[in-house]
């Protein structure tokens, strides 16, 4: 033997792959399309007693059959999210079969379903990620004229309290709404030293009601407030900004799939197979139930993934911008917002753009995809940030 | 207690080991296994070798045997690589000593 055994304790970004990486690395899987809640902005919320879509939804053993699959292309990850994933009545199941697979669960809940038998049970069996929890509000009266389900506040405080009470790991996510719009402090008050972040609403992902489209629209801050909003905590603000300018050097490129996605994979309510949560443009979705995981990762993605535009508006702006990083723009979005994957999205630019004024990385007239001395300038942010 | 040559250890149930594109990850099933609840821990070449052969069955002694096939190092490295290694594996709670038929 040429050295001593060692046993070692890493992370996921720490594996030492030697051969190279696993053909996947996490998956999503949208338990479920229905929701306890009735968030006036949300993209994704089909009605909780929805029985024709609690019908069409995959079954106990075909979730099972879906981590298994993940499991053996080398995932470490499963995301189980929603709609509201407690609401399947299996998912204590799903959720102990995916760990005894050796996954690490990622939850997206409201926390109002959380009950003490389950919060025990992640006590016991952790799910080896925080739980990320979503507040709508700071108070009954502005989580429920967001949530528009009476009781619902105190649910969520109770289930958040519940899984605090057993040191259980949580994430909270606000969300940037007008209802919610004065209550940053408050929201800064109470996560205290919990991880959190905020974020702003995207349009619904199955584009299935432009009345509920234009309702979210109508919902969305300006740009100018929210990146005011986000940067109540400058230091925190900058900080991260800063993080996301030293990946920000990114060349030009006409290709239309430029994120981080990764070797990762989605499973939406129904078993479609999709390059992400929020893209379920038709050509690029496959059904589990005629495709595995691996024929979609091996067949069909590099396909998917060389995509090149012929958009002249994203050719002249989103393929030449420094700002993709800072910018939310991607086919999803896209396809969200226009039904096509490589469409400029005005609201997202406005906000990248906001954000690199903000940072002093644009004038106030300038648009970033004209900008050519853009290294010198995210230099010389990167020289302020330090 | 120390592992000795005749100690005899399992997989515990606490954990799930893995082998995802060669190498070996053991996963916490349960709270209170490593040093922090969300890590992971792997081995390096002659881990796995160990790893892979604490199948309940095998005394420290045997599997000390069979890696002296494997790597034709000195019996007396071997023999402490192996203790060592099981010594810190019982520690963390990883591995469970079988106990012996009365």
């Amino acid at each position: 033997m040429k050295r001593a055994s060692s046993l070692y304790l890493t992370n996921e970004t720490g594996i030492p792959w030697k051969n190279r990486a696993p053909l996947l690395t996490a998956i999503d899987m949208e338990l479920t399309e229905r929701c306890n809640n009735r968030c006036v902005h949300c993209g994704i919320n089909q009605p909780e007693k929805d029985a024709a879509a609690r019908e069409r939804e995959l079954g106990t053993a075909a979730w099972q059959e879906l981590l298994r699959q993940a499991a053996d292309l080398g995932a470490l990850t499963v995301r189980f999210t929603g709609g509201e994933p407690l609401l399947r009545e299996d998912f204590t199941e799903l959720y102990l079969h995916a760990r005894r697979l050796g996954l690490r669960v990622l939850l997206f809940t409201n926390a109002r379903l959380i009950t003490p038998e389950l919060a025990d049970l992640f006590a016991r069996i952790p799910p080896l990620e925080e739980i990320e929890i979503t507040s709508y509000g700071m108070t009954a009266a502005s989580y429920e004229s967001v949530s528009q389900q009476k009781g619902s506040f105190s649910e969520f405080r109770s289930g958040v309290d519940l899984l605090l009470a057993r040191k259980i790991p949580v994430i909270i996510k606000g969300t940037l709404l007008p209802a919610t719009r004065h209550e940053m402090n408050d929201f800064i008050a109470w996560t205290g030293t919990m991880p959190s972040f905020v974020m702003f609403l995207e349009l619904r992902s199955r584009r299935d009601s432009e009345e509920k489209n234009e309702r979210i629209r109508q919902l969305r801050l300006p740009p100018g407030e929210g990146v005011r909003i986000l940067s109540t905590q400058p230091d925190i603000y900058r900080r991260d900004m800063y993080r996301i300018c030293r990946e920000c050097e990114i060349k030009p490129t006409d290709r239309i799939f430029t994120c981080n996605q990764g070797n990762k994979l989605c499973i939406d309510a129904y078993g479609k197979i999709q390059y992400c949560l929020a893209l379920r443009h038709p050509d690029t979705v496959l059904d589990s139930r005629a495709h595995t995981l691996k024929a979609y990762l091996t067949d069909y993605l590099p396909a998917l993934r060389s995509r090149r535009s012929e958009n002249a508006e994203f050719l002249q702006r989103c393929a030449r911008c420094y700002l993709r990083s800072f910018c939310d723009q991607c086919p999803a979005k896209s396809w969200m917002e226009h039904g096509v994957l490589d469409q400029p999205v005005e609201y997202v630019c406005e906000i990248a753009h906001e954000q690199a004024r903000y940072l002093g990385l644009l004038e106030k007239e300038e648009q970033a995809w004209t900008i050519t001395d853009w290294p010198e300038r995210l230099k010389q942010l990167a020289d302020r940030l330090q | 207690m120390s592992p000795t040559l005749d100690t005899v250890y399992r997989h515990s149930e606490d954990v799930i080991s893995r082998f995802v594109e060669g190498e070996l990850l053991i996963i916490p099933l349960v709270a209170g296994i490593g040093d922090m609840e969300n890590d992971i821990f792997s081995m390096d070449e002659t881990g796995k070798e160990i790893w892979t052969r604490l199948n309940g069955e095998k005394s420290a002694a045997v599997i000390i045997q069979e890696l002296e096939e494997v790597f034709h190092a000195a019996p007396d490295v071997i023999r402490a690589d192996v203790l060592g290694l099981l010594d810190e594996l019982a520690r963390r709670r990883l591995i469970i000593a079988v106990e012996k038929p009365v």
